[in-house]
């Protein structure tokens, strides 16, 4: 038969035909504009739109930061180099008042020659959650991360190593009684972890520390708070608040979830009244009433009772985040830890918070996020974050007047900051949804 | 033979309030109860003995001292001789105002931008993207400073109009001046007002001055609105009755239209309405409604920033509906856009709802940072001039935190009572 | 250093305690530092220069202030404070002085319980406008929008001076000077109104400040000086009879360039002598030793270097004296005898 099929057909092709090339409508770039941006007559007036925007935004930015001066001593000398130019005024940035003040929008007023304190600090507490973080890292690392906040402390503020050194055994103290009173009792040892640090540290830790350092001083510079400023100030501020604000936020999280009527009531009042309030109103609360809710006599610097409220209010926010956590936990998590027999605390700290931080932690990274930007709100009770450091530098006579450059740089710099946490965050939601598999 | 043992008695022992879960529960909320009250009691007497020590007293009279200052936007009557609680009030009607318009822009800006982010315009949806990343990653007052800053250099002042050849003129037939104080819109005057003054004759050569208007000028005009709106509604309501019995639905359109205009504009003839559109004299433009230069940052600040969120919000919610949804829609024939506003947006909306109203909370409580650009809202007025004036700092804030907290709830429990009735009926 | 390392562990756990006690002097000399509440930045008065340095008018006075009390000029820190949260910083004493041009009022004195120890600056409330403008009087300024700086009591000036002229205008207040001056600038307020001083030193750094104008009118009285808690009044003594001492050494004649040379040994002008305490002890009634005031005034120089200084003629903002002269010029400057 097939011989025979052989001759019937007079011809067969015995090679591929050679592709053709695609009309040229459908291929390289002439493909991608057509389909990316002229696809219908709606996407045709959008690119169109979108175009003359770019066009007038890029005209009116783009001359500006060309014919900017970088060599000047004052807005007045500026002007003067533009003129120059032949160029008027306000047609060339002034990027010099950056260059002349760039270290007091970054650090403030914090002494120069101990800048690379401050970055240490910041380091030391990146390479600090990264324990947290990742399950790669060695389980030793947590003792870091839990020496990390004190260690930061010290080195932002500096003083005496002995001060930070017993405030920190407080903690350990803390432990100690725990252990120690945890076979007589649960509640007990619970309750005596907690009052024994508080009155040590009320009564004890101030003069055991200054007796110390009177017989061994180390110390460093000591750096007082209001030489704080700038960018340091808003991180200083929104990781201090979160940092503190975890152990509030998580205990009000487990608060709100709880059956206990009186507790979840307290829970559910605290959370809603920080949170229905704005922040910038805590913040005059901060700077104008905290003085009264404390024993008469006691005063701390503006920058401490800022960041008491920071906590406060973050806790509240955090909580939320952590409840979020919590309701994600399977069912299953919980039934199983009360199958085994756990009671509350240990059922909580062994399987369920663990399980259900590790979800939160993107949360809790997007609070750091809009607390970070919300520090800016210190400006308006006299701190001097960046923005008010850019008051303060236009209230100096070299440079009073001037107003895109600054506000430009600082924008600059809190996108970099927040764009770069926020793709952080989302990475880690993919790394840790991965984990979960 | 053998002796039942007795039952255990149930006598009650002190160790079982640590060691009865039964009881537990209730000791430690003694015992949280009493810690908390407490700390209140603690909080409370140190107030109390910090304010005896500084001489001061909790006293709520200064609301009724006269405030002395002004305030530039007023949706009441307010002058400087009215007192601090009024220019509360003032200021109260101000936030309410802000947070009004800007929620409702920023859900538009907020919807659009989420929409478009997903188009395929690639060009559109990196712009987009830009948009979004660029407002929420830079701090919301930093966006209000520039977007004021931008608004007072870029837009021509006042005296630009005037002379000869002004360097700036009015749009759209002379009736809107954009400036940078403010934009000034026509207004509508009444000949035969009501309530208003009548507009004095002057003798020496001068202009009349234009028409005035009165509240119940509006109140007339409203109400009849309102009225023509449900009697259209009742046309149409018969209108769907009838075509529930006989299948035939009459033709009511220009009724319904009829019934809406013709009332509303008769009233409006009777009381002799006429535009007044703002000119320059003086200093500024007069008449016509002025919307304030802060006003308007402010708003467009916030609905900004928070239409970026509100776009991601937005673009999520879109994700979540699965594909299939919209390839059965494709399937039916359906056009893109009946695809999105019928299918895909519906669904989204409950994904979407929740995070929304924590969206406008946001908003109306950072419409807060008016001050920066000198916005006279309630923390302003009540929370700024007020305290700093009167030195009643405790008792102010009080009042500033309880509106705040009140408005909050109030919108969260109006949104929460929408979402509940839109929310997927589960069985 | 005991003490601080106290203070450092003690501020981690949330108590510091005792500033708000009655002896400010005390507990400035024990902590080593003035706190001296300033501005949130005003040209001349207070502004820190790009090592970090404050200088101003009001700054001079701190430093005085602390060169007396602590004999270093540089032991200030300076916290800054906003129209609205000045008042509280210094009740909560949070800073032991406020230097911070605010204005002497009754209220102030009596019902917030302050202490105005002096006036370094007598100012009033004026108006500056665009010279194109073409307007001469503030009566002039009818239906006007006018730029006011929030939180001060230039609001209540300007409200009641416009009732009284039964002319309008339209307010527009704003938080800073630095805001302020921009939008009067950007022609987004015909009016700037604010204390004359502050309007000169503004106007001082414009591009082409010709083109604007201070209008006539002073409408207020603006007595600006510092001020310290109502109750310490040996701390209230130090920080007035500091400022006396600039005052006075003006008069005197005393200058930090001579201050060395009439310091060293009693001079002829007995009340020279006294005020450098070559002679009697002057400083111990205040709880200070005998050259307090010699260190206040070598800190910066007498009151008119001070003025010549950061806000005088030949700086930038180019104020005159006027009022500000020595009673014996013509001014209302009079401190009382050291004697």
């Amino acid at each position: 038969m097939s011989d025979t099929h052989a001759q019937t057909v007079a011809y067969v092709r015995d090679t591929m035909l050679a592709e053709s090339a695609p009309p040229l409508a459908e291929k390289g770039a002439v493909k991608w504009f057509r389909e990316n941006l002229f696809s219908s007559p709606v996407n045709v007036l959008l690119t169109i739109v979108s175009l003359f925007v770019l066009f007038l935004v890029l005209r009116l930015v783009l001359p500006w930061l060309t014919n900017a001066v970088w060599d000047a001593n004052s807005l007045s000398e500026c002007r003067e180099i533009l003129a120059a130019k032949g160029l008027g005024s306000h047609d060339g940035a002034c990027l010099a008042v950056i260059k002349d003040r760039w270290h007091q929008l970054m650090f403030g007023f914090y002494p120069s020659h101990l800048y690379w304190r401050p970055v240490l600090a910041f380091v030391l507490f990146l390479v600090a959650i990264m324990p947290v973080l990742f399950s790669w890292v060695p389980r030793q690392a947590l003792y870091l991360t839990a020496a990390a906040p004190f260690l930061g402390y010290w080195l932002v503020w500096g003083g005496s190593i002995w001060g930070i050194v017993f405030v920190a055994l407080a903690i350990v103290i803390g432990y100690a009684v725990f252990r120690a009173l945890e076979g007589v009792n649960g509640i007990l040892a619970t309750v005596g972890a907690i009052l024994v640090p508080i009155i040590y540290l009320l009564y004890a830790a101030g003069p055991l520390a200054g007796q110390v350092n009177d017989i061994l001083p180390i110390g460093i510079e000591a750096v007082k708070s209001n030489q704080l400023g700038g960018f340091t100030l808003a991180i200083i501020i929104g990781l201090a608040g979160i940092v503190l604000s975890l152990p509030l936020g998580i205990l009000l999280a487990l608060g709100r979830q709880s059956d206990l009527f009186i507790i979840k009531t307290f829970s559910v009042i605290f959370i809603e009244v920080i949170r229905g309030v704005p922040l910038i109103v805590w913040l005059f609360t901060a700077s104008l009433l905290l003085n009264y809710f404390l024993p008469p006599g006691t005063n701390f610097d503006l920058v401490l009772r800022v960041i008491i409220m920071v906590t406060l209010f973050s806790a509240a926010y955090i909580a939320e985040v952590v409840r979020g956590g919590l309701a994600a936990l399977p069912t299953g998590q919980y039934e199983a830890a009360d199958a085994l027999g756990l009671d509350y605390p240990k059922s909580m700290r062994l399987i369920v918070l663990p399980q259900a931080l590790k979800i939160s932690i993107p949360g809790i990274v997007n609070t750091f996020i809009g607390l970070f930007k919300d520090t800016t709100l210190v400006v308006f009770i006299g701190l001097s974050d960046p923005i008010g450091f850019t008051n303060l530098i236009r209230a100096n006579t070299d440079w009073n007047g001037i107003y895109w450059e600054l506000f430009g740089f600082v924008g600059l710099v809190f996108f970099i900051l927040c764009f770069s946490m926020g793709r952080y965050s989302l990475w880690l939601e993919r790394q840790l949804q991965r984990e979960h598999r | 033979m053998s002796t039942l043992s007795e039952p255990p008695k149930a006598s009650f022992r002190l160790s079982q309030l640590i060691y009865d879960t039964r009881y537990r529960s209730l000791t430690i909320q003694v015992i949280a109860s009493i810690l908390i009250a407490l700390g209140l009691a603690w909080l409370i007497n140190n107030t109390i003995v910090n304010l005896d020590n500084l001489g001061k007293d909790i006293k709520f009279d200064f609301l009724g001292s006269q405030a002395g200052y002004d305030i530039n936007q007023r949706l009441i009557e307010y002058d400087s001789q009215d007192t601090h609680a009024r220019a509360a009030i003032v200021g109260i009607l101000n936030t309410l105002l802000v947070a009004f318009l800007g929620c409702i822009a920023a859900t538009i800006i907020g919807v659009t931008a989420g929409v478009l982010r997903l188009s395929k315009n690639w060009l559109i949806s990196k712009l987009m993207t830009v948009y979004v990343e660029g407002f929420r990653n830079v701090p919301l007052l930093l966006w209000i400073l520039l977007i004021f800053a931008l608004m007072t250099e870029g837009m021509p002042q006042p005296r630009d109009f005037r002379g000869d050849e002004p360097a700036a003129t009015m749009s759209l037939g002379d009736n809107v001046a954009v400036t940078n104080r403010g934009i000034y819109i026509p207004r509508i005057g009444f000949n035969n007002s009501i309530g208003a003054e009548a507009a004095e004759p002057v003798s020496d050569g001068e202009d009349t001055p234009p028409p005035g208007s009165s509240g119940v000028d509006w109140l007339l005009v409203l109400g009849v609105l309102f009225a023509s709106f449900f009697g259209q509604r009742y046309v149409k309501q018969r209108a769907d009755g009838i075509q529930e019995d006989t299948g035939l639905r009459p033709t009511t359109w220009y009724l319904r239209l009829g019934i809406l205009i013709i009332p509303t504009a008769i009233v409006m003839f009777v009381l002799g309405a006429q535009v007044v559109s703002p000119y320059l004299k003086g200093f500024n433009f007069t008449e016509g409604v002025h919307l304030r230069n802060s006003l308007i940052a402010l708003w467009f600040a916030l609905s900004l920033y928070t239409g970026a969120f509100i776009a991601e919000i937005v673009r999520s919610g879109i994700m979540a509906v699965s594909k299939g949804q919209s390839e059965a829609a494709f399937a039916l024939g359906m056009r893109p856009n009946w695809t999105m506003n019928l299918v895909i947006l519906p669904q989204a909306l409950r994904v979407i709802i929740p995070p929304l109203i924590s969206q406008y909370l946001n908003l109306t409580k950072n419409s807060s940072l008016a001050l920066a650009v000198g916005y006279m809202d309630v923390r302003s007025t009540l929370g700024g001039i007020t305290i700093n004036q009167t030195g009643r700092e405790l008792e102010g804030m009080l009042l500033l935190g309880l509106f705040y907290l009140v408005l909050s709830l109030l919108i969260s429990g109006v949104m929460n009572i929408y979402n509940n009735s839109v929310k997927l009926q589960e069985r | 250093m005991k003490h601080s390392v106290l203070l450092g562990a003690i501020t981690v756990a949330g108590f510091t305690a005792g500033a708000a006690a009655a002896d400010t002097l005390g507990d400035v000399q024990e902590r080593g530092t003035l706190n001296c509440g300033v501005t949130t930045g005003l040209v001349g008065f207070a502004a820190p220069d790009a090592n970090g340095e404050w200088e101003g008018f009001d700054v001079g006075v701190c430093r005085a202030v602390a060169a007396a009390v602590l004999g270093d000029a540089s032991a200030v820190n300076f916290v800054t404070t906003t129209g609205q949260t000045r008042f509280t910083a210094l009740a909560s004493g949070e800073i032991d002085m406020l230097a911070r041009n605010t204005t002497w009022t009754f209220s102030r004195d009596t019902d917030l319980a302050f202490e105005f120890v002096g006036i370094n600056y007598y100012d009033g409330q004026g108006f500056m406008i665009p010279r194109e403008l073409g307007v001469s009087s503030a009566k002039d300024l009818d239906g006007a929008t006018v730029c006011i700086q929030t939180g001060t009591t230039t609001e209540l000036n300007l409200a009641d001076f416009f009732r009284t002229n039964n002319i309008s205008y339209e307010p527009v207040p704003i938080e800073t000077n630095a805001e302020a001056q921009q939008q009067y600038l950007a022609g987004a307020c015909d009016v700037y109104t604010t204390d004359a001083s502050g309007l000169a030193a503004t106007r001082a750094s414009f591009e082409s400040p010709d083109e604007h104008m201070l209008l006539p009118e002073i409408i207020s009285k603006e007595p600006l000086g510092p001020l310290v808690r109502h109750g310490d009044h040996e701390w209230g003594d130090i920080v007035r009879w500091t400022l006396n001492a600039l005052i006075a050494a003006e008069e005197l004649g005393v200058s930090s360039a001579n201050i060395a040379d009439l310091g060293a040994a009693a001079g002829e002008n007995p009340e020279v002598n006294r005020l450098l305490g070559t002679e009697g002890e002057l400083g111990s009634y205040m709880g200070l030793d005998a050259d307090w005031a010699a260190r206040a005034i070598a800190a910066g120089g007498n009151y008119g270097e001070l003025f010549e200084k950061n806000i005088g003629e030949n700086t930038p903002i180019g104020l005159a004296r006027g009022l500000n002269a020595q009673w014996t010029d013509g001014g209302l400057l009079y401190s009382p005898p050291f004697r």
